[in-house]
């Protein structure tokens, strides 16, 4: 693919982010039009719309982007560190833990602030359980997935255990957490700091990552430190699941079909794969929420459930288009 | 006197406790080309992989253009010695363009993207095994014969000093057997680089290579010239199967008896 379609697909996709940010500050329960909102953000005056956009509507836009693009991210990574196209962030069991971690907090009642932490010490738990069990010596890919699933399946069951022992107030808020939801959802600065920190250190590795994808031997021989470059992606994915999965829940389908979508386009060179994936992914989630904040306003859907709903059609669409041209 | 591209010292090679060959004294010099014959789990591949520090091995008893392994990084190495190997794998989709780009990638140093003259190398490579025509497919759908020339266009694309080559005959065709095999052999003369091969092929190994290495299997292995390690006598030890050959106006045609 030459250089000059990959730069239009960055380009559409930039504009595509742009258009999301726009639908998801002015659409809503009270639709903001554009002109309003453009005033509103660069002179803020006060009012019910100045309430709106800026403690709910741009905070929530903010968790969307940053969550969609580090699962689009994560996603990336380790479908090449599995080289299985099937792989997505939670593949390994971080999400499992996290949602063992958040469902725990909600069942002691502990104040609601803890959920995070709670999600994000499960998660670091998980990383740790896995690759203490499979990372120890020579770990191949297919080891280290099998150990994922296996870790998944355990938290699985210890989510299962917790849902059904607990009264059905908790289970509401257990089944949000636990199909993705940005209602609560909180953004600091360091999520951006990650995400921006995660692509530059991902792009700077885009070529080894190209290599890494024709298999661990293909890439020693092209010059790639194989293992100090499992253990970088291995612990960055990581870390960028629990990150997003402690801002948003585990909204699922995002790492899976981003990256997908992404290759059947022909952006299959990281360098190129990997920022348009975050820029994508950004996107997608804030579409899938502006949908989730109103298709049953004024009543929520949670997120998971619209990127699920989206993403498959989509998906499928792509890939049936994919295979009739090649 | 220059040193040779690659030597060997004493070197052992083996897996787990199995000694597939010991005190292993090679020396390949520009220009020339070594195939490596033995039966099956005799240690072909595992030679190959040792010169790129791809198997655990005493890195300090092979020298690189006169320098020890131990001395290499991976890239450098990348850049002087390029493998073939004997199984592809592509379970993540790329294009035949892509693939053979990844053989520039040791020479592209940090934010480095490709120029024009990478490109050039490319295109090249694809024309020299007949695939010119299909630099936008998708890899999944070649031949086995098709993905086999590719892998040797990615690995001239690379253009190392020292070729390494698992088994180049795999899924070919017999005209594109000889036709890759005199295309390497005359690559390897014109540029002054070397050939090491690990094949089944005796035949196509005393047509394009002037040494053979032929591994026992059990520690021991004839190594020369390949007119006197070619003997039926040898071969048929090496096998463990009676080997003969007639002799032809192209040389010496070898066939198992029994």
């Amino acid at each position: 693919m030459s250089p000059f379609r990959q730069y239009s697909l960055l380009s559409a996709l930039t504009a595509l982010l742009v258009i999301s940010i726009i639908i998801a500050l002015s659409s809503g329960s009270v639709s903001v039009p554009v002109s309003t909102l453009w005033q509103q953000l660069w002179q803020p005056t006060p009012g019910i719309e100045q309430q709106i956009l800026w403690e709910l509507r741009l905070p929530r836009a903010m968790a969307a982007f940053v969550t969609g693009g580090l699962l689009a991210l994560s996603g990336v990574i380790m479908q090449v560190l599995l080289r299985n196209p099937l792989a997505d962030p939670y593949i390994l069991g971080i999400s499992g833990g996290a949602a063992v971690g958040a469902l725990a907090v909600i069942l002691l009642g502990v104040a609601s602030v803890w959920i995070s932490q709670a999600a994000f010490a499960g998660a670091l738990l998980s990383v740790f359980v896995v690759f203490g069990l499979a990372g120890r010596q020579q770990w191949s890919a297919t080891r280290l997935l099998l150990t994922g699933v296996v870790v998944s399946a355990g938290w699985g069951a210890l989510i299962n255990v917790m849902l059904t022992t607990s009264t059905s107030n908790n289970v509401q808020s257990m089944l949000f957490w636990l199909m993705g939801d940005l209602s609560q959802s909180q953004t600091h600065g360091w999520h951006f700091v990650l995400l921006s920190g995660g692509l530059l250190l991902i792009l700077s590795q885009a070529q080894a990552l190209n290599a890494l994808a024709r298999g661990e031997l293909m890439a020693a021989a092209l010059g790639v430190n194989v293992t100090r470059l499992k253990l970088l992606l291995y612990f960055s994915a990581s870390i960028l699941t629990a990150t997003a999965v402690t801002v948003a829940g585990s909204v699922g389908f995002v790492g899976l079909v981003i990256p997908h979508m992404l290759r059947l386009l022909g952006a299959r060179d990281h360098r190129w794969l990997v920022p348009c994936s975050v820029v994508l992914g950004g996107s997608f989630l804030l579409l899938a929420d502006s949908l989730a904040r109103t298709i049953v306003a004024p009543q929520q859907l949670p997120v998971g459930v619209l990127t699920a709903m989206i993403g498959v059609p989509a998906f499928l669409f792509i890939l049936h288009q994919g295979a009739r041209s090649s | 006197m220059t040193s040779p591209i690659v030597r060997t010292r004493q070197l052992r090679l083996q897996i787990g406790d199995r000694i597939l060959c010991d005190q292993l004294n090679l020396s390949v010099a520009a220009g020339q080309r070594m195939a490596v014959l033995g039966q099956n789990g005799s240690g072909k591949t595992t030679l190959l992989h040792s010169l790129l520090k791809l198997c655990r091995v005493d890195k300090s008893r092979i020298e690189i253009d006169g320098r020890a392994l131990t001395h290499w990084s991976r890239r450098d190495l990348a850049k002087t010695v390029g493998i073939l190997f004997q199984e592809n794998q592509d379970d993540m989709p790329a294009t035949v363009h892509e693939t053979v780009m990844l053989g520039r990638l040791p020479h592209l140093s940090g934010w480095r993207w490709e120029s024009e003259s990478d490109f050039a190398l490319a295109e090249n490579a694809l024309k020299t095994v007949g695939l010119e025509a299909m630099t936008g497919r998708n890899v999944s759908s070649l031949s086995g014969g098709e993905r086999q020339r590719l892998a040797i266009a990615s690995l001239l694309t690379q253009s190392p000093k020292l070729y390494l080559l698992d088994e180049p005959s795999n899924h070919l065709d017999i005209s594109f057997q000889i036709k890759t095999l005199k295309l390497l052999t005359e690559t390897v003369i014109r540029d002054n680089s070397a050939l090491i091969m690990a094949t089944h092929d005796i035949n196509l190994a005393a047509r394009f290579c002037d040494q053979i290495l032929l591994l026992n299997g059990d520690g021991t292995y004839t190594l020369g010239p390949a007119t006197e390690v070619l003997t039926d006598v040898t071969l048929s030890h090496a096998y463990n199967c009676e080997i003969r050959h007639v002799a032809t106006d192209i040389g010496k045609l070898y066939f198992p008896v029994t």
